[in-house]
């Protein structure tokens, strides 16, 4: 089967779980919202209008306006790019990063596999948020180095994940003849063990975006990601904080397109997990199919 | 099991050296003269040099990694650039606030998750399992600081509590209460969900095991299976992720403290970015690391003392 025939067939897989259908109907509208916001909202996201400024949710604006008079539909709608954009980015750059470590510590192992593993080990002894804090202390802020701050706090959990499923795929018949018939590495590992080794990656891309968007909205809340005058969900939650007795609408709805937009990527994750990876369910989700007996029961 | 002990300690030996560099790293890797930066438009030539003596700058970077990393293991972790006061001193001040959070929202989590996991583990497919497994994925997706703002805004006002500070449990029992409940709500909410699906997650798996089968073949009653064969072995797993738990948490607690000004850990950690005050960072980064370290240590040889099994696999 091909690679699009089988993403295909998954995706479709997918798509029959109530929370999958969710996370991708979900994912899909922010997807559509980042690519044509230029043309829902032509004014950008900094029109003011002062006479407007701090007003109650109304039908004119549907999610109230700030303190210059900005719509927060407005703001919101601009947001969504901002927040797939960091996402997709700093996801990417642990993928990249983290799926080499892992590829090269599972199937070499011995001393790289050690080294490789305790640099991992090191990297996640520092809570996620603090060690971004600290890499924006040397980058300084902005979106760009929040992409890179995210991007550096999630590689080691990719290299678990990848260095896990390779130690298993590493003991595959179809490996051991690739090497036996004298294959060489880069090709035993790139068309042999990372393809099978895929579905967990894939799943934990899916998890790690979630991540990645609420990371963001973190730093731009603590000033130290998307700075203003750009459209960040984080920042317009900060900005919102100064304001919440007199417009509680300027933190609520940014909230909410952040809640949505982390549960539609956590969604499709478990989704996945059931539809590729039904082995590595076991913790998270185990018990949650109609077989399981209930606890303590006499049947 | 000596053998797993003293490879595990091994092991964190090795990452604690690790992060000891990474940390260390932190100054030497800013861009320009972190002096320079710190003093901003105080900076003069002679504050300049005065400062690098103090915070022993002016030696060569292996003699400053040894001499840092020798004083942080008797408890020195150098002085602020800002304040010109003692880091651990500092951090030290913080540490109760930070502690009492941490606790409280464990304890927020084990409420939540131990009832909910509980119950629906037993009732799997009923509505409170449903209700579960959405308050579950909620809150996994909730952002905390959101959520935080949120109480702020709607329940504050109407059990009349504060909004920010923090009041020591040794001056006023009740005053502390009030001040820790509601970032304890927003960090445990979040804990609490994910070990939602862990209770539940470990009561079924032990609820399939071949013993407790035996046990109700042999006619034991509900709530002695339930009770002794069940629970006991679904507690072992659990330990272990509420340990893991706690360390995760810590996360959590950096960025809640700001939201409700929270005079923590996390709280300081933040305005040491902001006034570039790097040895006050590096101190704050260091000791969140090493509580993750020592959690997680502790957790392992715990799970090997618990399960004999762990050691000699």
């Amino acid at each position: 089967m091909s690679p699009l025939r089988r993403a295909g067939r998954t995706l479709a897989l997918v798509a029959r779980r109530p929370g999958g259908a969710f996370g991708l109907l979900v994912i899909g509208m922010v997807v559509v919202l980042a690519l044509v916001d230029d043309l829902l909202v032509p004014g950008g996201p900094n029109q003011v209008s002062v006479p407007d400024r701090l007003q109650a949710p109304t039908w004119p604006h549907p999610f109230g306006t700030d303190e210059l008079g900005r719509d927060v539909l407005d703001r919101v709608v601009l947001g969504a790019a901002t927040s797939l954009q960091v996402g997709f980015v700093a996801v990417g750059i642990a993928l990249v990063a983290g799926v080499l470590v892992g590829l090269l510590a599972g199937y070499y192992r011995g001393p790289l596999d050690a080294v490789l593993m305790r640099s991992m080990d090191v990297l996640f002894a520092f809570p996620a948020i603090l060690m971004a804090i600290a890499v924006l202390a040397l980058l300084g802020p902005g979106t760009r180095n929040a992409m890179i701050a995210i991007g550096i706090v999630y590689i080691p959990i990719f290299a678990r994940v990848t260095r896990a499923a390779v130690l298993s795929v590493s003991e595959e018949v179809y490996v051991r003849a690739s090497r036996s018939v004298g294959a060489p590495d880069a090709r035993i590992l790139f068309a042999h063990v990372l393809p099978n080794a895929a579905p967990s990656i894939i799943v934990q891309t899916s998890v790690s975006l979630a991540f990645a968007i609420l990371s963001e909205a973190a730093l731009s809340f603590l000033g130290l990601g998307t700075q203003p005058p750009n459209s960040s969900w984080g920042l317009m939650l900060s900005q919102g904080r100064g304001f919440l007795e007199q417009a509680w609408w300027m933190a609520f709805f940014p909230g909410i397109a952040i809640f949505l937009t982390v549960l539609a990527f956590n969604l499709l994750g478990d989704a996945l997990r059931d539809v590729l990876d039904p082995r590595r369910r076991s913790l998270m989700t185990a018990g949650a199919s109609a077989e399981q007996p209930k606890v303590g029961s006499d049947e | 099991m000596t053998t797993y002990v003293a490879s595990r300690l091994a092991q964190a030996g090795v990452v604690l050296a690790g992060v000891a560099v990474l940390v260390f790293s932190l100054m030497q890797l800013v861009p320009g003269d972190p002096v320079r930066i710190a003093l901003g438009t105080r900076y003069t030539d002679e504050a300049g040099a005065a400062l690098r003596e103090r915070a022993g700058l002016d030696q060569p970077v292996l003699v400053q990694f040894f001499t840092w990393a020798g004083s942080a293991l008797t408890g020195d972790l150098g002085v602020s650039f800002r304040s010109g006061e003692p880091v651990t001193g500092l951090i030290v001040e913080r540490l109760p606030a930070t502690i009492s959070l941490a606790v409280v929202s464990i304890l927020v989590a084990l409420l939540i998750a131990v009832p909910l996991g509980t119950v629906s583990a037993l009732r799997p497919r009923s509505v409170v399992d449903g209700v579960a497994t959405v308050f579950s994925q909620a809150g996994i997706s909730i952002p905390d600081f959101w959520m935080g703002i949120m109480l702020i805004v709607f329940v504050a006002p109407l059990l009349a509590l504060p909004t920010g500070g923090y009041t020591p449990l040794t001056e006023d029992p009740a005053a502390w209460a009030r001040s820790v409940v509601l970032p304890a709500i927003t960090v445990g909410v979040t804990s609490g969900s994910i070990l939602t699906r862990f209770v539940r997650s470990a009561l079924l798996e032990a609820a399939d095991s071949e013993h407790v089968r035996t046990a109700r073949s042999k006619g034991l009653g509900h709530g002695t299976v339930l009770g002794w064969h069940v629970m006991r072995n679904a507690l072992l797993p659990f330990v272990t992720v509420v340990g893991v738990q706690l360390a995760y948490l810590l996360s959590g607690v950096v960025v809640v403290e700001i939201v409700f000004s929270y005079p923590g850990l996390g709280e300081l950690a933040l305005q040491a970015v902001q006034s570039r005050d790097f040895p006050l960072l590096q101190g704050a980064i260091l000791l969140f690391a090493l509580v993750f370290l020592v959690i997680n240590l502790v957790v392992d040889l715990s799970y090997a003392a618990l399960d004999p099994r762990v050691g000699t696999r």
